[in-house]
């Protein structure tokens, strides 16, 4: 049951700080991350960026395990640019070693070794906020965050239903595929064994109902919400109202101020 | 009798060593034997579905094994592929795992998957469609232009064509009109006298599984509290409702009668059992 253990996206219930923070703070705080760490220089900019992650990760009582599994899936992403960068920096010292056409230079090695860095942290710090704000929350957030949006006719509220749509299915699709590939496997489908060639045709038989499915499902949600008078964003109220709080402004002037620190380091080649 | 399938001591534990770790079977010890028509009853999430999984190798188990006419079938890869094909399991509205682009060629999934040659692929896909009461103009249609029991009927089909000597069906009548409901049952029983095939078919419905069956197995909580002919089954009646399961509506008014101090036969499940069962007592009473 490999399919089931995808922790993609997933939320971990909590009751931390880090999970009680206003979505929109956690967004916001999420792209002030990512801007700083694409201003990271060197080692004490990194320095800097880890702990902050560390200390975050540790207030939301996630776990260490979790994160690391949530890697996985990214691994060979990972490992892909660490090699690419490892060969194709040149440097202006005597290489490190040399034979046939490889050349690695130590500016290659700390390239890797600051490009891993990054994508892991990069993919840590945002599972972070998926793990510690459920879905729904999530798409409120960046629905209220992207409404001045609205101004210039952008259909922000209708993106974001699509975004808990979709998110919601998520569950749901994976338990399907299962179901039917279980259904084929008993009809003696094989999805394990052959060629690449084989082994995508031998998922036609998982793909067509797979996608009828999903289908019929939207059309059946369709009808649901029309049933509802569901009819777009305009004049709609919600049951939870997101509200700021004091511990909102603290976090986000902390953000900002270890990413002005970040940027100002990073200025300097540190 | 000669039991063709069994469980000893089979165990299933979802997502073991993990806080949402909940065993969905524990030490069941079942058997089918060879020829029988056998109901498998139990409420949603009692393990019947992740039993009779177990039974065509979908699963594999924590512990304990499942014999096919004795063999393990975990004991190799041959086997266990084999044991897919000599036990055929039709899922839950299995029309939602049709995929091809005609009738024929869908039925014909399995026996190809087996290595059929085109001849005996032929022969299988024409019987089989023949057992289901599929004409021989629909074998040509797109699956996708049938109706919900037509395409229920493709789909168990599909799985007959594979000619397994075990068949499991998993509420085969789920969603079905009455007239779709008769259809289904009647096919499968025609499938089970012509090949002489032993037959599982889970279902909650009493009513509808006490008309068909020779043996209930009843399972609730992960284990198998009764089995029996159904007459001895629905003796239990309080069990069975403390399980969320009743019994079938005549059983019950029967029950009720006796309470009311009738003096009447408690066990009877059918309307013809209950007629027999009014006369007999009428005429014990000098009425008739």
């Amino acid at each position: 049951m490999a399919l089931r253990d995808i922790t993609l996206g997933q939320y971990f219930p909590g009751n931390t700080v880090v999970h009680r923070l206003d979505p929109r703070t956690k967004l916001l705080l999420t792209v002030i991350y990512i801007v700083a760490l694409f201003l990271c220089q060197h080692l004490l900019s990194y320095g800097v960026m880890l702990v902050t992650l560390i200390a975050c990760i540790l207030a939301s009582k996630v776990g260490f395990k979790s994160i690391l599994r949530g890697m996985k899936p990214v691994l060979v992403v990972v490992l892909i640019t660490a090699v690419l960068n490892l060969l194709y920096t040149s440097g202006e010292g005597e290489p490190l070693v040399s034979f046939w056409i490889v050349r690695i230079y130590s500016e290659g090695l700390w390239a890797a070794g600051f490009m891993v860095l990054r994508i892991a942290m990069l993919i840590t710090g945002t599972f972070l906020l998926t793990y510690t704000t459920s879905p729904i929350l999530l798409t409120d957030g960046l629905e209220m965050l992207l409404s001045p949006l609205k101004k210039l006719h952008a259909p922000i509220h209708e993106l974001a239903m699509m975004m808990s749509i979709a998110l919601r299915f998520i569950p749901t699709l994976i338990e399907e595929t299962d179901k039917i590939m279980s259904a084929q496997k008993a009809r003696g489908a094989d999805f394990e064994s052959g060629s690449l060639l084989r082994r995508a045709r031998a998922l036609v038989p998982l793909l067509v109902p797979l996608f009828i499915s999903a289908f019929r499902r939207a059309d059946e949600l369709a009808v649901a919400m029309e049933c509802r008078c569901y009819h777009g964003g305009e004049g709609r109220t919600r049951m939870r109202q997101l509200r700021y709080a004091p511990r909102d402004f603290i976090a986000l002037t902390g953000g900002v101020v270890i990413a002005v620190g970040v940027g100002v380091l990073g200025h300097f080649g540190l | 009798m000669e039991a063709i399938i069994e469980t000893k001591k089979l165990s299933h534990i979802y997502s073991a060593g993990t806080p949402f770790e909940h065993g969905a079977l524990i030490d069941v010890d079942f058997t089918a034997y060879r020829g029988e028509y056998l109901g498998i009853i139990g409420h949603t999430g009692s393990g019947k579905s992740t039993l009779i999984q177990h039974l065509n190798a979908l699963l594999k188990p924590t512990s304990g094994q499942v014999l096919l006419e004795g063999r393990d079938i975990w004991s190799d890869p041959k086997t266990t592929r084999e044991t897919r094909f000599r036990v055929g399991l039709v899922f839950q509205y299995p029309e939602y795992q049709l995929f091809e682009e005609t009738v024929y060629k869908d039925i014909a999934f399995g026996p190809k998957n087996m290595g059929c040659d085109e001849k005996e692929v032929d022969r299988r896909v024409r019987e089989a469609a023949a057992f289901v009461g599929l004409r021989d103009e629909q074998l040509s249609l797109s699956p996708f232009e049938l109706s919900g029991g037509q395409k229920r009927r493709v789909a168990i089909a599909g799985v007959i064509a594979m000619e397994p000597s075990v068949l499991i069906l998993d509420e085969p009548t789920a969603g079905l009109d009455p007239v779709g409901v008769e259809d289904i049952l009647g096919n499968i029983r025609d499938y089970h006298n012509a090949k002489n095939a032993t037959i599982l078919i889970v279902s909650h419905s009493m009513e509808e599984v006490a008309r068909t069956v020779d043996r209930l197995v009843v399972v609730n909580d992960g284990r198998i509290p009764f089995e029996g002919s159904p007459r001895e089954v629905f003796a239990h009646g309080d069990e069975l409702t403390a399980m969320g399961l009743g019994v079938p509506t005549v059983t019950r008014v029967f029950h009720r009668l006796r309470e009311l101090g009738a003096d009447v036969d408690p066990s009877v499940y059918t309307i013809e059992q209950a007629k027999a069962a009014f006369l007999e007592a009428l005429k014990r009473k000098g009425a008739v």
